[in-house]
């Protein structure tokens, strides 16, 4: 999408951090005309039920995003090399429990 | 006989006037901001106004309860729904109609510069700890409005040639409504003696100096000090704009007095 020239405000992603120490999570997108008012549109959107402690704001138009076609080279050849993932390795009871 | 022909005797009759004059004026206020609902001028703001009408109608709300259990009420609801317009004592410039944009930004930020220094004032002289520890939940929603509403009006005024005439327009014809947060009476007096409430006029210096402040970033003018100031409300003479408000708030209420959402 163009937003050149189009009369709607710039289109934002957000983002929320949970908890303390936990990766931010994408809570979803919103229109607002600067940074500023992103993060307090952002809050009156998607942080009115104690979703977290922290919002990022990121104008959608800086993120780079793969497409269908990477799909492919991307991600299958993953498929053929299961040793890749440590599922092989009993975890110790200890770490399950943590996570 | 309206609400006003008595001045508070004892300490607990001035409080509770104090935390009635605080929830009416929330609980107007909010009514005129949930009145943008499904009309805010882009998504966003729309949600960002309910969620202020919300916070406000919520303030109003346990102010109300709180006043209720000072009179051995039940509930809060009658203060909302069973009072005439001469029993409310709310600031006139709440209930002036929801105007533009521009008009309920300038409203809001005008009165949460108020409510801001306001409740500053009051966390510091109320001993009573329930109550100061509702106060303390509302002013960090009263923080927020402020900030939202103070970037508000410095992207209405720096903005285009359209946004900073609306919003001059809306300070302009709001300011004559400002004097009156500041100016005493009988019974403010009263709650003064009786400790519950700091002389109103002390908030005025700071209250200027963070328009001010803020006016000057948007670029905006300060309107005249000295004109013609509206003052009554806290006493019951209301604009006409509060009777028609409460007739729509009241209507179900009043036709159904023993209606239930079950």
């Amino acid at each position: 999408m163009s937003s050149n020239d189009s009369t709607e405000w710039p289109l934002w992603e957000v983002f929320y951090q949970p908890k303390n120490g936990k990766p931010f999570e994408h809570a979803g997108s919103l229109h607002a005309p600067d940074a500023e008012m992103a993060l307090l549109n952002a809050r009156d959107t998607y942080a009115r039920r104690n979703e977290g402690i922290a919002i990022w704001v990121v104008p959608s138009d800086q993120i780079t995003a793969s497409t269908p076609e990477d799909a492919g080279p991307f991600f299958d050849p993953a498929n053929e090399k299961p040793y890749r993932h440590p599922q092989f390795y009993s975890v110790p009871r200890a770490v399950k429990k943590r996570s | 006989m309206s609400t006003f022909d008595e001045i508070p005797k004892t300490q607990q009759e001035a409080l509770r006037t104090v935390v009635l004059w605080l929830a009416d004026d929330r609980l107007i206020h909010g009514h005129r901001l949930s009145e943008w609902a499904g009309h805010g001028p882009e998504l966003e703001e729309d949600l960002a106004l309910a969620n202020m009408a919300l916070d406000m109608i919520g303030h109003a709300s346990s102010l109300y309860a709180y006043v209720a259990k000072l009179e051995g009420r039940e509930e809060e609801d009658y203060h909302a729904y069973f009072r005439d317009d001469i029993d409310f004592t709310n600031c006139a410039m709440v209930e002036l109609p929801r105007g533009d944009f521009a008009f309920t930004m300038a409203r809001q930020f005008l009165f949460s510069v108020h409510a801001f220094l306001l409740y500053q004032a009051l966390m510091d002289v109320l001993e009573d700890e329930e109550l100061a520890g509702i106060l303390k939940k509302h002013f960090k929603e009263i923080r927020y409005h402020l900030r939202h509403s103070g970037e508000w009006m410095r992207r209405l005024g720096d903005g285009t040639d359209e946004s900073r005439e609306r919003v001059q327009h809306a300070l302009d014809d709001l300011w004559m409504y400002t004097g009156e947060l500041f100016t005493s009476n009988a019974h403010i007096e009263a709650t003064v003696r009786f400790e519950v409430f700091t002389d109103p006029a002390t908030l005025h210096a700071p209250w200027m100096e963070m328009v001010r402040q803020v006016l000057d970033d948007a670029t905006l003018t300060m309107p005249d000090q000295n004109q013609y100031m509206f003052d009554g409300a806290r006493q019951g003479r209301h604009t006409e704009h509060l009777g028609r408000l409460l007739a729509e708030m009241q209507f179900l209420r009043r036709s159904y007095p023993d209606a239930s959402w079950t």
